[in-house]
């Protein structure tokens, strides 16, 4: 397989009747992690059920689509807001889910593969716990070994890590950055800390449209205390606050 | 106060407002008996209550387990074709309204006498809350997870028993507590219309008796006997599937 496709959306989204999001258009390059900023109830959420193939209510005039022009079906994982675990599963099973609801045999290759995942998620000592006996820290790195385990070159995160404590989610950043680098990323949040530590490329999503902002240079994640990632996130709120 | 401490002050207490209500209603035996007498004969006819309850109970039984496998079955074909649903779900809501009380007579008629006419109306009463119950949970699968199995790409037949099923167990759970204490009902209304064996049989024919002493006494061992079957499915259902 070529390298991971950039992703690109155009148009405008209404759910019966109501308009969702404007006529907009954003892009997402290949192989990096691009940050969809932007407040509650902007549409962020339903740019991203697009490019996953969901949002069957959504009426979408344009097009959500890879860059490369052949279809996303099949080439996405999603990570969303809630781990969505399964509790009668232990946590190989949840991580191999995909195999299991495709129907291929898992390979004995597949039980090498999972565990070296649960070890770069740092759970290889829970590989057979029910997720209700895991921290919710731990259940969304599980749900990140899942995505991992999925092995696609485009990865899709709805807010994944906004119900997690402070350390938590600083540590999932940290990992997700590390063990997602070179796919393409869209990571839709509305935490201006966050797009300021992982955006490769932080698109800001307001009523009016989307504006790309440009963050400071160097490989993420960027250290949560540099001067530079705090001036970032607060230029971004800024921008949040006082638009126009 | 622990769970057997709470159940044993609960049952005195049952017990003291029996007999209360025989002394202070000055009822004569005939009418109802105080605990003792009663349980005076449950003890003596021992081997007479337990030959019928033998009886109620491989009704019970195999009504539970023939209604909730079939229950299961229905609700899964419901849930997987649309074809099914609109064809078989009308034909269920009718059912319901007719009263499976009226059913009896007609059970008998076909089935005898004997075990199947029982069994075939505790499977009945228990039919509907169990498809319904299964159905239901069936339907409602997060969203969340069918989301997930998408962008997953799953396989519709994976999607059903790898995910729905396990997810609507629950809902099925709940579907088997409501039968383990309706089963009995059933089949206690079959043994009315007419059998020759069960405590319901027993019940009537120690009421036209006048022993009412021993109707009380195989009240008694139904009751205890529908409190077992619920606290054993509660705990299968609790231990499979996390209540």
């Amino acid at each position: 397989m070529s390298g991971p496709p950039a992703l690109h959306l155009a148009g405008r989204a209404t759910i019966e009747g109501r308009a969702i999001f404007g006529p907009l258009s954003l892009e997402a390059p290949a192989g990096e992690w691009t940050c969809l900023l932007g407040p509650s109830g902007v549409g962020k959420s339903t740019v991203l059920r697009l490019l996953a193939g969901l949002g069957d209510e959504v009426l979408f005039a344009g097009e959500a689509a890879a860059g490369d022009g052949a279809p996303l079906s099949g080439r996405v994982a999603l990570m969303a807001q809630t781990d969505l675990l399964m509790p009668w599963l232990d946590v190989t099973a949840n991580v191999t889910l995909g195999t299991r609801l495709r129907g291929r045999r898992a390979q004995r290759d597949r039980a090498l593969e999972v565990l070296e995942v649960l070890d770069c998620v740092g759970l290889s000592s829970h590989a057979a716990k029910r997720p209700n006996a895991l921290s919710g820290g731990q259940r969304q790195r599980v749900a990140l070994a899942r995505t991992l385990m999925e092995d696609r070159p485009v990865v899709l995160l709805d807010e994944p890590f906004s119900a997690l404590d402070a350390r938590s989610r600083a540590l999932m950043q940290d990992l997700s950055a590390e063990l997602l680098a070179g796919r393409t990323v869209l990571h839709v949040t509305h935490d201006t800390a966050e797009a300021a530590r992982l955006g490769q490329h932080v698109l800001l999503m307001m009523d009016g449209g989307i504006t790309s902002v440009t963050p400071p240079p160097g490989p993420i994640p960027r250290r949560y205390d540099a001067p530079e990632t705090l001036d970032f996130q607060g230029r971004l709120l800024r921008m949040l606050m006082e638009p126009g | 106060m622990t769970r057997p401490l709470r159940i044993a002050a609960a049952t005195l207490l049952g017990l003291t407002i029996w007999q209360a209500v025989v002394i202070l209603g000055e009822l004569p035996r005939f009418i109802l008996p105080g605990p003792h007498p009663v349980f005076a004969t449950l003890w003596t006819s021992r081997a007479l209550i337990a030959e019928h309850a033998v009886v109620t109970a491989t009704e019970v039984l195999l009504g539970l387990g023939l209604g909730a496998g079939l229950g299961f079955a229905s609700a899964i074909a419901l849930a997987a074709s649309p074809i099914a649903r609109s064809l078989l779900r009308p034909m269920l809501v009718f059912s319901q309204a007719i009263p499976v009380f009226a059913l009896a007579p007609i059970l008998t008629l076909w089935l005898g006498y004997g075990l199947w006419s029982k069994v075939a109306m505790a499977l009945l009463i228990i039919y509907f809350p169990v498809t319904s119950a299964f159905f239901d949970a069936l339907m409602r699968t997060p969203p969340g997870w069918l989301e997930l199995a998408r962008v997953m790409n799953a396989a519709p037949g994976r999607l059903l028993w790898r995910l729905r099923v396990p997810a609507a167990m629950p809902g099925f759970a709940s579907g088997l507590r409501l039968a383990a204490v309706y089963a009995p009902i059933g089949a206690i209304i079959g043994e009315w219309v007419g059998a020759s064996q069960g405590l319901g049989y027993l019940m009537l024919l120690a009421n036209g008796r006048a022993k009412i002493d021993l109707m009380f006494a195989a009240l008694i061992v139904l009751a205890v006997l529908t409190l077992a079957l619920h606290a054993a499915v509660d705990a299968t259902c609790r231990r499979l599937w996390d209540g």
